[in-house]
């Protein structure tokens, strides 16, 4: 195969090599002298805590922040990345989270939006032929059906459009492409897909800078990995040969005595009930309960149905002849003022977007749900009354900065959930039910959030998690329940659920 | 862990100064414009002319106080105008053409502007017309369409005292307009930063639907705040009239305009959630200000429009300059 002797050849030559990179906000010095070299070929892990740098290094590789100290050298050559397009040209591509796309324009259109294939001649007309076929090449090197390229693009899937999103940085010859946690809002199939299509870029010799804090996919996928600590890079090593246990301690600077804290705890009698629950959508009416003293797990893949059970029981969308039951008393519940009243608190999976007022303070985030408990007499809210609450979650959660005057929007992403919870411990709620809870937060911060749920459970309330992560639904939970197209599958005792029977209960397999 | 300190410092900073900055940033451009006016008109910082621009000031400062709301909650609302010129004739029809109890009149010229803006709060919420663009646009029209057809377009004169003493009256220099001004902003004050619903019209305008989620009746929130912003354009038509000592159908045409002007120049965010009452009143006072200013110095009425326009955009742009500069650090 001569196209892979061709890349074996310049396999050790670096594609990228960035040394002494330094950058600091005034006095925040974010990147204290950061190297880090990627070769063609080859996927590049980027691994460490929120706020450790990751994101200022990537903005600085794609132009949308300049360095203050260091040089950036591309295939051996100083180069001096001063704007996106700088490095656009290089041949570096950037695959954020929040995907950078036009719902409303076709696939091929998407490709080559601000970069369209024109036709010679005066009239400088746009060439859909060439931009198709070129669209489908690349769509090809993905693996995908030639099909798409007509598609409207707000009608595939998320994993899709991510493809799309490739398949474009393809479209002008990216040597490079960054991926930013790329599979966190995915399906496991959609996962599947990506991790293929990372393969194919792999053998055409492209390099992929992956970020990601998911271990398993890291050694699945990754050839190097780079750990950064607070604006240090600590070590650059090869994935295979080394243990994930390590790369934590290098990456949290002490060693996490567990991933998941598992504690347990005497079973108590049933404390909550849903029953006959008609979700929108759904085949069937759900029902389950779930015991003191558990956490019950909800698996299964995106699109399960899960959130949509979940946004059912608290009231945020309609459905229909269910029963609740909280202690053996029925509650009624037609809004999420009910549920809250009820006792319930829903931890959704977006914070950002359904947690969070992101330009209020801290304390007003806080409060916000139950404003109620500081009206006075007057019918004034008592200020005083909801800082004091505000400090006295900051300190019990270890929420950092803890300032209540800070906005929402200041804090990282694992500090941002600490004070969505937080909203939820203050209105004294009983039954808490987390939706994807550790998404895009860092391994010291998910330990927190664990802790957080034993300690509920031992107080007395009631946890139910959804999750995607088999890995935490595993290591956290007492019980398992399984759905797939609306229905609940499968009802797991811990001791009996494996990852085997937990994918076949969520797939149909 | 020393960087984590390092950074927390300097966010606190930042914060304080961008807090003192959005606060003040609008009262430092009033002093400022008073300052300049001072120097080029020898007339202009005397009390008379004071008292004068607050009294030219109050209806646009009771209108945009009740633009303040929907603005808040990432809305807007286009009828108050026209809410203003019907309310204030269907006053009259009560009061001037059937004679009955000017406090009955009163009441007719809040209700009819509260209840229009109440229909605006259910158009938007109950019938889901997508946004208050929409609602009160059409709200806008009918309103001064009704206000046309009920007199066939004639206006109303010689209307009771006690209707316009509130336009009309002083209280030694300072007008008693004014007075009802500062009251009124103190409640709205009150209102927004110590009650449930106050705080909430924040929450809506930060994120609705975290608001939604944490328990809040959005709907009904809105439907406050449109049936206050209407209730204010019967208000300030009430001040009018005192003013004016007549009513007519095309009164506070395209008031709605310097209302939102004035809470924009204020520092309220047009995608909701940030915005003051302070910040309001003081957008109010730069406009009239101006006004009064560029009329002291003969500049016509077409300039005056042309400057107001630049100020809008200028302090907009500031606004926008303080807050990339707030991200970047």
């Amino acid at each position: 195969m001569p196209e892979r002797g061709q890349y074996m050849a310049v396999r050790t030559e670096s594609l990228l090599e960035m040394k002494g990179i330094k950058k600091s906000f005034d006095q925040n010095h974010v990147l204290k002298g950061i190297d880090l070299d990627i070769k063609p070929g080859e996927v590049h892990v980027l691994l460490g805590e929120n706020g450790a740098g990751k994101s200022t290094l990537i903005k600085i590789l794609t132009g949308a922040y300049q360095k203050d100290a260091g040089e950036i050298y591309w295939e051996g050559k100083p180069v001096n990345l001063q704007t996106p397009i700088d490095a656009m040209r290089l041949g570096i591509a950037t695959i954020y989270q929040e995907l950078n796309v036009i719902p409303q324009l076709k696939v091929y259109e998407n490709i080559f939006l601000g970069r369209e294939l024109k036709r010679g001649g005066k009239m400088s007309m746009l060439d859909h032929k060439a931009m198709r076929e070129e669209a489908k090449r690349c769509l090809g090197m993905l693996g995908q059906s030639p099909n798409l390229v007509d598609m409207q693009l707000g009608k595939l899937g998320i994993g899709q459009q991510q493809l799309v999103e490739i398949a474009k940085a393809l479209a002008f010859d990216a040597k490079l492409i960054i991926m930013d946690e790329p599979t966190s809002s995915l399906s496991a199939q959609e996962v599947e897909q990506l991790y293929m299509c990372v393969e194919q870029l792999k053998k055409k010799g492209i390099a992929i800078l992956f970020i990601s804090h998911k271990l398993e996919e890291i050694k699945r996928l990754g050839d190097r990995i780079t750990i950064l600590r607070d604006g240090f890079k600590i070590e650059t090593m090869p994935v295979q040969t080394t243990d994930p246990d390590y790369w934590i301690e290098l990456m949290v600077g002490r060693s996490l005595d567990e991933k998941f804290p598992k504690q347990t705890f005497t079973l108590g009698k049933e404390g909550f009930r849903v029953e006959g629950l008609e979700v929108a959508g759904a085949p069937e009416p759900v029902g389950f309960s779930v015991r003191y003293g558990e956490i019950v797990g909800i698996a299964g893949l995106v699109g399960a149905g899960r959130t949509e059970l979940a946004r059912a029981i608290f009231g945020a969308d309609p459905s229909r002849n269910g029963k609740i039951f909280i202690d053996g008393k029925e509650v009624k519940i037609k809004s999420p003022r009910d549920a809250i009243d009820a006792g319930i608190a829903l931890i959704t999976e977006d914070r950002k977007g359904e947690g969070l007022l992101l330009d209020q303070t801290l304390d007003f985030n806080i409060t916000m749900a139950n404003m109620k408990k500081f009206a006075k007499k007057s019918r004034l809210i008592d200020l005083k009354g909801i800082r004091e609450e505000a400090k006295r979650f900051i300190k019990e959660l270890k929420i950092r900065p803890d300032n209540i005057e800070l906005k929402a929007r200041n804090l990282s992403g694992g500090n941002q959930q600490k004070v969505v919870i937080a909203k939820w411990l203050c209105t004294k709620a009983k039954v808490f039910i987390f939706d994807e809870p550790t998404r895009g937060i860092d391994v010291g911060a998910k330990v927190e959030v664990y802790r957080l749920m034993n300690e509920l459970v031992e107080n007395g309330a009631i946890v139910i998690m959804i999750s995607s992560e088999l890995p935490e639904i595993l290591g956290m939970c007492d019980r398992v329940l399984v759905m797939r197209e609306g229905k609940i599958t499968a009802d797991l005792p811990i001791g009996e659920a494996t990852q085997e029977r937990i994918m076949k209960a969520a797939t149909g397999a | 862990m020393s960087q984590v300190v390092v950074k927390t410092k300097n966010e606190v900073m930042n914060g304080t100064l961008k807090r003192v900055l959005s606060k003040f940033g609008p009262l430092i451009g009033l002093i400022l414009l008073i300052m300049v006016l001072t120097v080029l008109s020898p007339k202009f910082l005397t009390v008379n002319n004071v008292m004068n621009i607050a009294r030219q000031s109050s209806i646009n400062a009771l209108l945009a106080i009740g633009m303040l709301l929907p603005i808040l909650t990432a809305g807007i609302d286009l009828s108050v105008g026209s809410l203003l010129a019907l309310s204030i004739m269907m006053m009259g029809i009560v009061t001037v053409n059937m004679g009955m109890s000017p406090f009955l009149g009163i009441l007719v010229c809040l209700a009819v502007g509260a209840g229009f803006g109440w229909l605006n709060g259910i158009l938007l919420t109950k019938l889901r017309l997508p946004h208050p663009f929409i609602s009160t646009l059409g709200t806008m029209n009918i309103a001064r369409g009704i206000a046309l057809i009920v007199t066939g377009a004639a206006p109303i004169a010689g209307f009771p005292y006690a209707i316009q003493f509130l336009g009309r009256e002083f209280v030694g220099p300072i007008p008693v307009s004014f007075l009802l001004v500062i009251v009124v902003y103190v409640i709205f004050h009150i209102f927004l930063t110590r009650t449930q619903t106050g705080r909430y019209i924040y929450a809506i305008g930060g994120n609705p639907e975290a608001a939604r989620l944490s328990g809040i009746n959005v709907d009904r929130v809105l439907i406050i705040v449109y049936t206050i912003s209407g209730l204010m354009a019967g208000l300030a038509g009430l001040v009018m009239v005192g003013r004016v000592n007549s009513a007519f159908p095309l009164a506070g045409l395209s008031y709605e305009l310097d209302a939102i002007a004035a809470v924009i120049i204020g520092g309220a965010s047009f995608m909701g959630g940030v915005g003051t009452v302070w910040g309001t009143l003081i957008g109010a006072l730069i406009i009239a200000v101006l006004r009064n200013g560029l009329n002291l110095l003969n500049v016509p009425a077409d300039f005056q429009m042309t400057v107001i326009g630049t100020v809008i955009i200028a302090a907009v742009f500031v606004d926008v300059l303080r807050q990339r500069k707030s991200k970047k650090a």
